[in-house]
C-alpha cells in the first residue's frame, strides 16, 4: 500500500498541472466529514465568527482590566424603572430568555423539519425569526435609552472609563448585526419551506444548516451576557 | 444515523434543554441580583455560562452526536484562544501598574 501511495502521490492519473490543478485538487472529491458539506461549511463559517467575537470580548476584557478609572456598574446602568420598581439588569434578563426561547423554538424547527411536516416547520422558523426581531428590537430601545438619555457614547459617558461606550457599542452592536441577519435568513428560509421547495429536493438540511446558526448567535449571547453585563 | 436522515431526536430533549437553559439563566440573573461577589460571583457565573454554552452546542446544535472528527475540527481550535486571553490579561495588569504609576506621579 505504501508502495502504491508513493507512485500515485508523485504522479496521479489525469492530474491538472498549475493554477487550475490547485482548484481541481481541493475539489477532488474527497470527503472529510460525513455531514452535507453546507453543514461542514456553517461550522467552519462559525469557528471563524467564534475567533471573532473571541477577540471582541478579550479586548473588551484588556480594556477593562487596564483601565484605571472605574468602570460603569453595568447592574446599574441597565436597570430600569417598572411600574416605580427599580429593578437591575431587568431588560437584559428578559432579552435573555426571548433568545433562549428563540432557541428552543428553531430547535423545535429542525426536529419537525426532519419529520417532513412543512406547515409547523415554516411556522416555527417564523416564530423563532419574531423572537429575534424582538430581541433586536428591545436592543434598539437600549440603545437609545443610553445614547439619548444617560449620554453614552463610543468616546465618553458620564458613568466612569470611556472604554465603556467603545467596548458596548462594538459588542452588542456586532451581535445585534448578527441577530438582524438571522431574522433575515430565518424568513427566507421558512418561505422556502413553506414553498414546499425542500419536499420537492427531498431534505431538510438547508433548515438544521439555518438553525445552527441561530444557536450560534444565542451561544454568543451567553458569553456577552456572563462578561459584558455581569462582569 | 445512517438508517435515519439527519438528527432526529425526541421532541422532549429540546423541551427538557430549553426549561435548563432557563433555570440557568435565572441562576445567573439571581448572582447579580443578590449582589454576590468576589469568587464566589466568578465561580457561579463562568459555571452558568459554560453550562449554557454546553447545552446549547452539544444538544441545540447536535453536536454530541456527531462524528469525532467534526467534534475536534471545530472545538479544539478555539482552545488557542485560552493563551490569547491569558497574554491580554497579563498585559492588561501591565498596563494598569503603569498607568497608575504615571498618574500618581
Amino acid at each position: 500500500m505504501a508502495v502504491e501511495t508513493a507512485t500515485s502521490v508523485v504522479h496521479p492519473a489525469g492530474v491538472t498541472p498549475g493554477l487550475p490543478g490547485v482548484a481541481t485538487d481541493f475539489a477532488s472529491d474527497k470527503q472529510a466529514f460525513v455531514v452535507p458539506w453546507g453543514k461542514a461549511m456553517m461550522w467552519i463559517f462559525l469557528l471563524s465568527d467564534t475567533f471573532i467575537f473571541s477577540c471582541f470580548l478579550t479586548s473588551y476584557m484588556h480594556v477593562r482590566i487596564s483601565s484605571t478609572v472605574p468602570w460603569p456598574n453595568p447592574s446599574e446602568v441597565f436597570a430600569l424603572t417598572v411600574f416605580g420598581q427599580h429593578i437591575p439588569l431587568i431588560l437584559i434578563a428578559i432579552m435573555t430568555f426571548i433568545l433562549i426561547s428563540s432557541s428552543g423554538t428553531m430547535a423545535m424547527a429542525v426536529n419537525m423539519g426532519y419529520r417532513r411536516n412543512r406547515g409547523k416547520t415554516a411556522s416555527l422558523m417564523l416564530i423563532t425569526a419574531a423572537f429575534g426581531a424582538t430581541f433586536v428590537g428591545m436592543q434598539a430601545f437600549e440603545w437609545t435609552k443610553l445614547i439619548v438619555d444617560e449620554g453614552v457614547r463610543p468616546w465618553s459617558n458620564p458613568m466612569g472609563a470611556e472604554q465603556f461606550g467603545a467596548s458596548f457599542f462594538m459588542i452588542t452592536g456586532f451581535h445585534g448585526l448578527h441577530v438582524s441577519a438571522g431574522v433575515i435568513y430565518l424568513v427566507i428560509v421558512a418561505m422556502k419551506v413553506w414553498r414546499g421547495d425542500y419536499d420537492r429536493k427531498g431534505n431538510y438540511e438547508i433548515v438544521e444548516i439555518a438553525g445552527l446558526y441561530w444557536h450560534f448567535v444565542d451561544l454568543v449571547w451567553v458569553f456577552i451576557f456572563a462578561f459584558f453585563y455581569l462582569w | 444515523m445512517s438508517a435515519k436522515e439527519g438528527q432526529q431526536h425526541p421532541i422532549a430533549i429540546y423541551l427538557w434543554i430549553w426549561g435548563l437553559l432557563f433555570v440557568l439563566s435565572a441562576f445567573s440573573y439571581a448572582v447579580d441580583y443578590f449582589h454576590l461577589q468576589g469568587a464566589l460571583r466568578w465561580t457561579l457565573i463562568l459555571l452558568f455560562m459554560f453550562l449554557k454554552a454546553g447545552f446549547i452546542v452539544a444538544i441545540f446544535m447536535h453536536m454530541h452526536w456527531e462524528r469525532l472528527a467534526l467534534k475536534l475540527a471545530i472545538l479544539v481550535p478555539p482552545l488557542c484562544l485560552l493563551i490569547l486571553i491569558g497574554l491580554m490579561a497579563v498585559e492588561g495588569d501591565y498596563t494598569f501598574l503603569t498607568r497608575s504609576g504615571f498618574f500618581s506621579n
